[in-house]
């Protein structure tokens, strides 16, 4: 190694894998997927992938992706609980890959919640 | 995106606890579930907590599973990993908070810990040097090549306060600028990796958890001092720990870390590693490098130092891991930050590895000037079933003791010496009111005469007299005169040792006399141990009215030396059992077999 840019790079590109192994504290936003067996069925597997890549892609270092269980609203799965530091929680239902993506870019990196996914 | 860590403790204990067969069980139920690309396991270095070994830890939640079986993996996997719920009844208790889990920082083990030398200890994986560099790594040695001048480097080393976590407790700072004036066309870097003292595994849990760190302070330590080659010295009963360390070195020259023209700023350094076959002395600096050189392990006379002198009779510098681990954050953070932690002649924190009558068994660091008291009670979580800590044994084999009465010193380097134990490497066994203080003392004794090796005579032989004198009284032959020469004989010992394993040899012997001296004086006067250790000094006895005559006693002695009587207690149906004291071996297998209480040990 000759360059101290050669050290930051590594440096960086292994941050971010790492980033999953900090406390999740009160200053970032948590996107919870409920993964019980009826969001599991409804296809909440791909709902987390989704949401745990693009978090990665945007480089959004102040999230944490996590999962909970069932929480009697079968019907509505996959849904997804996004909560913003200082703001009220959003309840998303009926979620999947495609509309992760798009709460990603407007909700999580926006800041504007995806009012047509909401119940 | 993996979009869960799993961290298993891959350190000695929790290996030997069988954490290899958790991370394969892990593997197998991951992939059964089809979970492979989403979740990645990790082998940690040493978290610290052994005594609820093996350990787990899952993010992003930070679920901290104690004592995991093989069996509860697949619950795990498919509850948690797959579903999201977390299996309670596994997590450590003290971070279940109601319906929510606790940050394993705001348990009473890990609150008081300040982390410094074990950072990255059960946080990266040890054999990946991307996490190592994620952390911070390397960027310390870049900043020395880069910014600063070797003379720099020595300053900030010296102003830091950083003292030799070895024992001994000698100024880094200054031991590096004795080399760095020194001339020479050759000068290394030697890492003492020995860890001799029964009982002390901090630097094996450095090594196991952050080889990196040790490599990247060697390469900041040549760079200072002016020597481009490097040895780690360490004991060869410690596998994980060597295994751990070459695979760092062998990735360092991968990516040009080690080798010529580091950073290309012209700078060549490059590290061997070199196993000990575990004698004490070889832990000793002049034996060290004496063993290095291919030699028979034996001390020699100092002056000449090895900052003269060392490896190769050339000029050295020889530190201990801890105190290797302490300097790239001591680089990158600065001198004052360094200082600002301790109190004011020992600065920073102390690696101890708590073990003997105590709950949380397992590896805390602290800042220097925490009271034995925190330690203990905070930390340590107390001295189990119910019994009264007595002392705590600190320094091993070339350490004292400190009573409960002063349990409220702070702990640092002067004030230990000050009431006449010593700081040590880092060892801290804590006794109950069930350890002898005359039996402790002796077992250090047995320890040291092992362990010496021979070269000279007062070490030699007077280790050897100490060691009678120590039987003599323990079985019950003492007298009063006796303490008198014990006492004499080892201030003889110090004085004239050629070295340090001589020198502190007698200290067991020095400090229980001088805080427990009424154990000695109760076993030569009174014949008696309190602590009911020392067999010689002990009768088993049947207490023949409280014997119901079932017999169970007479049939575990192994000596044959419990008979039936003809006597009959009033109130019982069957004859008293009696133990006839000239054949009893005194081994205690009566005591806990008999359900009735009624066989006391005096
Ligand atoms: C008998 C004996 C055994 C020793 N064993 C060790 C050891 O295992 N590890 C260690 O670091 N220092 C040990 N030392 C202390 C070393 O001689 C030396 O002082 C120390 O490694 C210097 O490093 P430091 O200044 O970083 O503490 C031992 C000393 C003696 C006398």
């Amino acid at each position: 190694m000759k360059t101290l840019e050669e050290l930051l790079a590594i440096k960086s590109v292994t941050k971010k894998t790492m980033l999953v192994r900090e406390d999740i504290g009160d200053d970032k936003i948590k996107i919870v997927v409920g993964m019980g067996t009826c969001g599991i069925a409804a296809g909440a597997r791909d709902v987390l992938n989704a949401f745990v890549d693009g978090v990665a892609e945007k480089e959004l270092t102040n999230v944490a992706v996590t999962q909970m269980g069932c929480i009697d609203m079968c019907k509505y799965e996959p849904i997804v609980e996004v909560t913003v530091p200082g703001k009220e929680k959003v309840t998303y239902v009926n979620m999947t890959a495609e509309k992760a993506a798009k709460v990603i870019e407007e909700h999580i990196a926006g800041g504007e919640p995806v009012s047509e996914y909401i119940k | 995106m993996y979009r869960s860590h799993v961290l298993v403790c891959g350190g000695t204990g929790c290996t030997s606890s069988n954490s290899p067969a958790i991370i394969e069980a892990l593997e197998r139920e991951i992939a059964k579930n089809g979970l492979q690309d989403e979740i990645k396991v990790i082998r940690t270095g040493c978290f610290g907590l052994c005594a609820l070994g093996p350990i787990m830890v899952v993010y992003p939640e930070g679920a901290f599973y104690s004592q995991v079986k093989v069996d509860d993996i697949p619950e795990i996997v498919e509850e948690h990993f797959l579903k999201g719920r977390v299996v309670t009844r596994l997590l450590y208790d003290e971070t279940v908070d109601g319906d929510s889990i606790k940050s394993l920082n705001e348990t009473n083990f890990y609150k008081k810990q300040h982390r410094v030398a074990l950072r990255n200890c059960g946080v990266i994986d040890p054999e990946d040097i991307n996490e190592y560099i994620a952390k911070d790594g390397y960027q310390a040695l870049a900043k020395c090549l880069k910014e600063l001048t070797p003379k720099q480097v020595v300053q900030i080393v010296s102003d830091s306060g950083l003292r030799g976590r070895g024992g001994g407790g000698f100024p880094t700072g200054r031991k590096w600028s004795f080399t760095a004036a020194n001339e020479a066309d050759q000068k290394y870097v030697v890492c003492n990796a020995d860890e001799g003292d029964p009982g002390a595994f901090m630097d094996r849990s450095v090594l196991e958890g952050d080889p990196h760190c040790i490599v990247e302070a060697m390469a900041i330590c040549g760079y200072a001092t002016g020597a481009t080659e490097g040895y780690v010295y360490v004991r060869a009963e410690y596998p994980i720990a060597v295994q751990r360390l070459k695979k760092a070195i062998e990735q360092a020259r991968e990516h040009g870390l080690l080798g010529k023209d580091i950073f290309g700023s012209g700078f060549d350094f490059d590290l061997h590693v070199r196993l000990g076959a575990g004698a004490f002395v070889c832990g000793e600096e002049t034996a060290l490098m004496t063993s290095i050189e291919g030699n028979r392990g034996e001390p020699r006379p100092r002056p000449p130092y090895p900052a003269v002198k060392g490896l190769f009779a050339k000029p050295t510098t020889e530190n201990n891991v801890e105190t290797f681990a302490n300097i790239p954050q001591i680089i990158l953070n600065g001198a004052e930050w360094f200082a600002s932690m301790g109190t004011e002649k020992s600065k920073g924190t102390k690696v101890f590895a708590l073990g003997g009558k105590i709950k949380n068994t397992g590896l805390v660091e602290i800042p220097m000037g925490t009271t034995l008291r925190e330690i203990i009670e905070e930390i340590g979580g107390g001295v189990p079933n119910g019994k009264k800590f007595k002392a705590a044994q600190t320094g091993g084999p070339s350490g004292g003791c400190i009573p409960a009465s002063l349990m409220d010193t702070p702990i640092d380097y002067d004030n230990l010496t000050a009431i006449g134990c010593m700081m040590g490497s880092g060892g801290l066994i804590v006794m109950d009111e069930d350890n002898c203080m005359v039996d402790i003392a002796k077992f250090f004794l047995n320890f040291t005469v092992d362990e010496s090796c021979g070269k000279c005579t007062p070490c030699r032989v007077g280790t050897k007299r100490l060691l009678e004198m120590l039987d003599k009284i323990t079985s019950g032959k003492g007298t009063l005169e006796d303490i008198d020469k014990l006492e004499e004989l080892c201030y003889y010992i110090k004085d004239n040792s050629l070295c340090g394993l001589g020198q502190t040899a007698p200290n067991p012997v020095l400090a229980t006399l001088k805080f427990f001296r009424e154990e000695y004086v109760a076993h030569v006067v009174d014949k008696k141990c309190a602590a009911g250790v020392c067999k010689d000094l002990l009768t088993f006895k049947i207490v023949k009215d409280s014997c119901f005559g079932c017999g169970m006693c007479a049939r575990q002695c192994p000596a044959e030396a419990i008979k039936v009587t003809d006597y009959v207690a009033p109130g019982k149906k069957k004859p008293a059992y009696n133990i006839d004291s000239d054949k009893c071996v005194k081994c205690g297998a009566c005591l806990s077999t008999c359900k009735f209480k009624a066989i006391v040990k005096e």
